[in-house]
């Protein structure tokens, strides 16, 4: 039984297009256990972002200024929401966003607002420029990677890696190229997306499994979810999943969530080869958008996070999630009321009218 | 032949033929004949039982062509490293 949630948590990324953010299955996991009656405040950064509106998913919602923007104007616009909505914990869902969140902890715990994301130092260990360098101390398999900040360099990776060869941009993207033309036409696509470094990796041929879970920041990991995909969108984007029953998955995430002492929600990506060996090829500080599936099949990793950021009672051991448990994504149109549109575009707030109980 | 038929006590396997894999997430579906095969080699019996078997049951003839049949069956499942 999980302790009892009674707080205003703002969520961001509630952009729930084709390539999702995490946001609306975070506000899903927080209002899918019993326990909750807090309140759940959804940030984006468009007015037609839909998780605002989604039916019964909210209790309120606001634009933040883009990341470009900077962590002042940020921290700014979250003080503002903050007498708006009475902000109690915020639980940043994307990694444009969790920099600037690691840096501002304490200053937003000095306005009532906590968080439990990971230390700057352990974002930065875990990116994609640097994550080769974690295998030794993590002893996990990290695929051979190099950071390009110029064409020229591409040449030298091709002969070093062979083709193919996967080309990552500095955030997100990846694409596994060919020929040297392909390396060259995502070096400047990434570049120009998401600006230099691009990352260049060894290409590896196996089955990619992902793991959500959640480390308590004494190297405990608190919970963990390990699913395949079973269908992509043209994207790459997991349109369906299933959670699987693998130790080496866990024991793979474990390592890493020992190694770095980290703290709040992570995805790592795994490929699994024919062979059995298992190599990490992303890790991500913040959950997957698939990780509704988590509490849909028993361990609310979202929740257990809330509570750690509130500084509530968490349970000592979680329970195990079902395995075989599956996720389907669906496309629909939902009906919204102009109004909400109109409360975004104008004032960049949402406030949701209060049911009258009849 | 003696086959390692231990990660095939691991599938799940419904009556209707649709096999899970839990530790992959790997699915797939077989038909009846596969079906009893599929268990048979789970319970960890030999190939040339699990012909006669097959035979018996299904009422084929060919003795040749079931085994056959069930040595194909048998290399699509090492080829997805579910026996060895």
């Amino acid at each position: 039984m999980m302790h009892a949630i009674d707080a205003t948590i703002a969520v961001t990324g509630v952009n729930a297009t084709d390539n999702p953010a995490p946001g609306v299955a975070v506000a899903r996991a927080l209002r899918h256990e019993p326990a909750f009656a807090g309140r759940v405040i959804g940030l984006g950064y468009e007015a037609l972002d839909p998780g605002f509106y989604a039916p019964g998913l909210l209790d309120g919602g606001a634009i933040l200024p883009y990341p470009s923007h900077g962590r002042a104007a940020f921290f700014e616009r979250v003080k503002e929401l903050q007498k708006v909505f009475g902000l109690e914990a915020l639980l940043p869902t994307l990694d444009s966003e969790l920099r600037s969140v690691a840096r501002l902890e304490s200053d937003l715990a000095a306005i009532g607002i906590r968080t439990f994301v990971p230390a700057l130092d352990t974002i930065e260990r875990a990116s994609k420029p640097q994550l080769h360098r974690l295998a030794d101390g993590a002893r996990i398999r990290v695929p051979d990677s190099e950071t390009v900040a110029a064409p020229d360099g591409l040449e030298k990776l091709v002969r070093r890696f062979g083709l193919p060869l996967v080309v990552k941009g500095l955030y997100y993207g990846a694409q596994i190229v060919h020929s040297e033309a392909d390396a060259l036409a995502a070096f400047h696509y990434f570049a120009a997306t998401w600006g230099v470094p691009v990352i260049v990796q060894r290409f590896i041929d196996g089955i990619e499994f992902n793991v959500a879970a959640l480390g308590d920041g004494t190297g405990r990991m608190r919970g963990a979810v390990a699913m395949r995909k079973l269908a992509l969108t043209d994207k790459g984007k997991g349109w369906s999943g299933v959670t699987v029953d693998n130790p080496d998955l866990m024991t793979l995430a474990e390592s890493v969530v020992g190694a770095l002492s980290w703290r709040g929600p992570l995805e790592v990506e795994v490929l699994s080869e024919q062979g059995g060996d298992m190599w990490v090829i992303e890790i991500n500080p913040r959950f997957p958008a698939w990780i509704y599936l988590a509490a849909g099949a028993g361990q609310n990793l979202p929740y257990v996070c809330a509570l750690l950021a509130l500084g509530l009672p968490t349970p000592r051991e979680l329970p195990p999630y079902r395995v075989g448990t599956m996720f389907v994504r669906i496309s629909l149109d939902q009906i919204a009321d102009l109004d909400t549109f109109a409360q975004l575009s104008a004032s960049g707030v949402l406030e949701m009218r209060q049911e009258t109980p009849a | 032949m003696t086959l390692d038929t231990t990660r095939l006590r691991d599938l799940a396997v419904s009556d209707g033929g649709f096999v899970f894999d839990p530790v992959t997430g790997q699915t797939f579906t077989v038909n009846d004949t596969g079906l009893f095969a599929l268990r048979a080699l789970k319970d960890a019996q030999r190939v040339d039982d699990i012909a006669a078997s097959l035979a018996s049951v299904f009422e084929v003839d060919g003795s040749e062509d079931i085994a056959r049949d069930l040595d194909g069956f048998v290399s699509r499942l090492r080829e997805q490293g579910l026996v060895r």
